[in-house]
């Protein structure tokens, strides 16, 4: 069986895997990283979205193998200590989540929207969250709360700039 | 999905060789359209020969005239790329989602021809050269129909060449559950005349609208678009769309792009 290697919210891990397991597997059943979750298993929900050297991805998309020597980081990654990302605390105060199935998706997707559009439209956020599905919400308040953290991140910056 | 060897070759040759050492060895790029269908067991490859490792066939290269897109540039990459021509980059801003575009290659889907994938009807709108280990060849000669193309066995493409259009566009209606083209139109003035291609709608995959070319060649305007010639026969008919629906789309997509063109 191939071994593979990779970091994982900043943890070096190294097992071996089938060729055929898929990284959500792999996170979920090998790692016991079960904020990483799985909606549909067919690459359209986007509940599984975690980050793969910093980009977007969807792990039930991806071969454990193929994220050899890779950054991962998932849902569990982003927090600091007790701190909740300011994604994250932005979805709670925004109630951008009601049963919570795919938030850990949606999060991993907007941080990473976050990252090369930092004050993105209604718009540009309904479009760039296409596939990440939510069954309950409406996506009203997930806008909401992407809007929230874009400027709570920006207060950040400012500040620590100063 | 049913297990196989897996492959991580570093160079191309090492590819080639590895693809013809499996019995039954497939090769993956972004894995957005092979790894479902393993999962739903339409595919089983013996051995999976992953191209993610070859750092040559992944970069954008302005030639003046041309572009050359390597096979493992991603979806993301294109869309974000300021050499490629303003059409092509929204093109591939448009695919799927954002993830889907984080893995997504053009080499995948080119090799790949679904009939409803959007870069093939770029291809061969815009005339593009397919360049592979072997040869180069022309778009109007590599989509030989629905999943099919002009592709050998072990045949590897390395890049996809697109000549600089004068203008060009591409409008997409979507299916709104998988985001594919329900229909595709490309429209693009080349510097060989109008090229109008349809993706999305043909029974045979992608493919040139002569008699729309025609007309705007002669008057480059919405007006000069009429789909009604299309042979409903030769179109698609689905649960998503009738074919007659279909030729009217194309005929709405194209009037749409050369709109967009003319600004
Ligand atoms: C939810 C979703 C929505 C999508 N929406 C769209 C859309 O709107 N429009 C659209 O066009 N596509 C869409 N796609 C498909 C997407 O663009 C795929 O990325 C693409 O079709 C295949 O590219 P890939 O790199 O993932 O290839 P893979 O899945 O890795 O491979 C596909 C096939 O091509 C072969 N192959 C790959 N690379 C090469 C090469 N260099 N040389 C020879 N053969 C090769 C493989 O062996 C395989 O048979 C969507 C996919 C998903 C999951
Ligand atoms: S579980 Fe991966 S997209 Fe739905
Ligand atoms: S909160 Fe239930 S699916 Fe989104």
């Amino acid at each position: 069986m191939p071994n593979v290697s990779m970091t994982v919210n900043g943890k070096q891990v190294s097992q071996e895997v089938e060729g055929r397991t898929l990284l959500s597997a792999f996170l979920r059943e090998k790692l016991d990283l079960t904020g990483t979750h799985i909606g549909c298993d067919t690459s359209q929900c986007g509940a599984c979205v975690v980050h793969v050297d910093g980009k977007s991805v969807k792990s039930c998309t991806l071969l454990a193998v193929q994220a050899d020597g890779a950054s991962v980081t998932t849902i569990e990654g982003l927090a600091q200590g007790d701190d909740l990302h300011p994604m994250q605390a932005a979805f709670r105060d925004c109630h951008g989540l009601q049963c919570g199935f795919c938030t850990p998706g949606m999060v991993m997707s907007a941080v990473d929207l976050l990252q090369h559009n930092p004050d993105p439209s209604d718009r540009e956020i309904r479009e760039w969250l296409e596939g990440n599905i939510c069954r309950c919400t409406g996506y009203h308040n997930i806008v909401k709360a992407v809007k929230q953290a874009a400027q709570s991140m920006k207060g950040q910056q400012a500040a620590a700039a100063e | 999905m049913h297990n196989f060897d897996y492959h991580r070759p570093s160079s191309l040759d090492d590819a080639v060789a590895a693809l013809g050492k499996g019995e039954d060895a497939s090769l993956v790029a972004g894995g957005m359209t092979l790894i479902p269908t393993m999962k739903q067991r339409l595919a089983a490859p013996s051995d999976l020969v992953d191209l993610g490792g070859i750092a040559d066939l992944v970069g954008i290269k302005d030639d003046g005239d041309s572009v050359t897109i390597g096979a493992m540039t991603t979806h993301a990459a294109v869309a974000a790329s300021s050499a490629v021509p303003p059409s092509l980059a929204a093109l591939a801003g448009n695919i799927g989602d954002a993830q889907v575009r984080n893995r997504g290659t053009i080499g995948g889907s080119v090799a790949n021809n679904d009939p409803t994938a959007c870069y093939p009807s770029a291809c061969l709108a815009l005339g593009a050269t397919i360049v592979t280990n072997a040869r180069e060849i022309p778009a109007d000669d590599f989509f030989t129909g629905m999943f099919e193309t002009a592709l050998e066995e072990s045949e590897i493409i390395k890049a996809v060449r697109f000549p600089k259009p004068e203008a060009g566009n591409y409008q997409k209606f979507e299916n709104p559950a998988s985001r594919y083209a329900l229909v595709g139109v490309f429209v693009a003035k080349t510097k060989d005349g109008v090229r109008v291609a349809v993706t999305g709608a043909g029974n045979d995959g992608v493919f040139r609208a002569g008699d729309i070319e025609q007309a705007l060649s002669a008057n480059f305007s919405p007006d000069a678009v009429d789909s009604s010639s299309i042979p409903v026969d030769s179109l698609n008919g689905d649960i998503h769309a009738s074919a007659e629906y279909r030729q009217h789309l194309i005929g709405v997509m194209a009037r749409r792009a050369v709109a967009a063109i003319n600004g």
